[in-house]
């Protein structure tokens, strides 16, 4: 059997991932790294391949943190049904934020999400469970199925990275079944997949049902790992910045996602003890450079590349 | 004491007329929103930022040079203008062949930019701005007690969307501008230079939000970030008015103030996201919004 190239990267990265506690890496860097990683794949679920714009994806990122925080620190809940319960509203959210937004396309889809993620802002803002500006702290990671403790930061991150491959190839199986199929129709040319019969609307509802779902996966996770639920989880800040990571890691890719994660989380680490409040610009600056000069990003530059020498060696 | 339905009058005519000096701040920013989208097809998330600049330029215009309010009034919104007309000349129209898509990312990544900026160079707690000697002072109503200033802020306001309207609909500048936007290569042809055009409509629109950055100053202090959720309410008015409309976003900018005032008699704790629900309402109902065409 032939490996394709692609795959060996993916074996690559997952190689590399496998063997982070023992290089001496901070493993709660690269967990920090991958919840986001998840949350930008969640979101070229619906940008990449649907062609949906939602400006306000932190919503689902956010109100899951907070209520598998909630549950943890308030209940003590197991650990996987408060994630369980986490994704669930992040899911219902999605429900109802999506099906009023795709009554309308294009740029006015994605003021609509926006203007409904400031509901929900609004809404973590005031209500008494989410402890305003202090947020949720110290929230316990707690054990998996009773007797995985978490509390060790290796344990905790083979954890995540099993999440995060399980989403990962998730996302490939939606996107190569039928229904991903139907969906990058639509994105496509929405008028033809309206002809050819498919009901647009549920297919657009469903896979932003399907987006915000991982989305608050990802916000769940987050919540653990770092023990904290705060007002910039469900900002539009972080929805912009979800846009960002995909935007500049290669929308449309399966990679790029995680690797847009991995580059802007490293910029605001490595920035945020130096530059302090010029972070903010030099994310500003990177977002303006990506719309206007590299709107393919950085796996789909490389996959572009690549193609065009296979295609001049193979002749 | 007079009541209506329960609450007492003076409250609810106290709060409608605070949400009428609101609803002239939506209507100011939403019609520069409506105009740039109009011809330009670009969302201009940095609306929220020129209008904080605008409020900056004021308070910098009396603090370095001492000038006073009404120099700020005209000036301020000029520096902004053409700070704007920089922004389209060298970025936004780059993507003027591209999905709008674009457009709303790259004011986004720009307004991070200036706000980042404006943060790190001035801090992030508000600055008060004094309120102009000829404009302090009440007027008693008898139901309320009325700072001029905000009497002042309405009419300012209520006039430059009146003359901004008169222009567009009325003059021949306007038909020009109404007939590049239905078709620009049209237009083009009929000898108009439409890139210009383009361009001082982008910075007309950008100092239409600092002048109402200007006038908010002495009501809201002026901080980096006080524009940053305000554009999210402007976006979700002119959703409500439908965005086409210089009119729809007038009117809808006005009546959402109002409501929002009434909120806060009936439900506070709804103020702020009460906006937010009669787009739900209007979406689900028009979806084209009150006063759109498509």
């Amino acid at each position: 059997m032939r490996l394709s190239s692609s795959r060996i990267v993916e074996l690559l990265l997952l190689a590399f991932a496998l063997c982070v506690p023992l290089l001496g890496i901070y493993p709660v860097f690269v967990m920090k790294l991958l919840c986001f990683g998840i949350f930008a794949a969640a979101f070229n679920l619906l940008l990449g391949f649907s062609g949906l714009l939602s400006f306000g994806h932190a919503a689902y990122f956010g109100i899951a943190a907070y209520i598998t925080a909630w549950l943890r620190v308030k209940t003590g809940l197991p650990t996987e049904l408060a994630i369980l319960a986490g994704v669930a509203t992040s899911a219902f959210a999605g429900l109802v934020i999506g099906t009023l937004a795709i009554r309308r396309q294009g740029i006015y889809f994605a003021m609509i999400t926006l203007a409904l993620a400031q509901c929900m802002y609004f809404f973590c803002l005031e209500a008494s469970f989410t402890g305003g500006e202090n947020g949720i702290q110290g929230v316990p990671r707690g054990s998996i199925l009773g007797f995985i403790g978490l509390q060790s930061d290796v344990t905790m991150y083979f954890f995540v990275l099993i999440v995060a491959v399980a989403v990962y190839a998730g996302i490939k199986q939606i996107v190569h079944s039928p229904f991903g199929q139907v969906l990058r129709a639509i994105g496509e040319n929405e008028p033809r997949a309206i002809s050819l019969g498919y009901s647009v609307n549920r297919y657009k509802v469903l896979a932003f049902v399907l987006s915000s779902t991982l989305a608050g996966l990802g916000g769940s996770l987050k919540a653990l790992v770092l023990g904290l639920a705060t007002l910039s989880d469900v900002h539009q800040s972080t929805s912009g910045e979800v846009i960002l990571m995909t935007l500049l890691g290669g929308t449309g890719t399966f990679l790029g996602p995680f690797v847009g994660a991995g580059v802007v989380v490293t910029l605001q680490e490595y920035l945020s003890d130096r530059v302090g409040a010029w972070v903010t610009v030099v994310i500003g600056a990177v977002f303006v450079a990506c719309v206007l000069a590299f709107r393919a990003g950085i796996v789909g530059e490389i996959a572009k590349r690549y193609r065009r020498e296979t295609a001049t060696s193979s002749s | 004491m007079t009541t209506i339905f329960g609450y007492p009058l003076p409250v609810v005519l106290g709060q409608l007329v605070l949400g009428f000096v609101n609803g002239s701040f939506y209507a100011l920013l939403s019609l520069g929103l409506a105009v740039i989208f109009g011809l330009l097809r670009v969302v201009n998330f940095a609306h929220g930022a020129f209008y904080m600049l605008g409020g900056f330029a004021a308070h910098l215009l009396l603090i370095w040079f001492g000038i006073n309010y009404w120099g700020a009034l005209i000036l301020s919104p000029l520096i902004v203008g053409a700070l704007g007309v920089v922004v389209e000349r060298a970025l936004l129209r780059h993507l003027y062949k591209l999905d709008p898509l674009y457009g709303l990312l790259l004011t986004f990544g720009l307004a991070m930019m200036i706000e980042g900026f404006m943060q790190q160079q001035f801090g992030s707690s508000g600055i008060t701005y004094p309120v102009p000697a000829a404009l302090t002072g009440f007027y008693k109503l008898g139901f309320m007690v009325l700072p001029i200033y905000r009497a002042w802020v309405i009419l300012a306001s209520l006039t430059v969307c009146f003359l901004a309207w008169v222009l567009i609909e009325k003059t021949k500048l306007g038909a020009t501008l109404r007939a590049a936007t239905e078709n620009a290569s049209l237009t083009q042809a009929f000898g108009i230079n439409v890139p210009v055009m383009v361009t001082l409509t982008y910075g007309a629109g950008v100092a239409l939000a600092a002048l109402a950055g200007v006038l908010a100053a002495p009501i809201t202090q002026v901080s980096p970030h006080m524009g940053t959720s305000l554009v999210v309410v402007v976006f979700a008015v002119v959703v409500i008015g439908g965005m086409g409309s210089i009119f729809g976003s007038i009117i809808s900018g006005l009546m959402l103030g109002f409501v929002e005032g009434l909120t806060k008699v009936v439900y506070p704790e709804a103020s702020t996201t009460v906006i937010f629900v009669i787009m739900a309402i209007v979406l689900l109902i028009r979806p084209t919004g009150l006063f759109g065409r498509d």
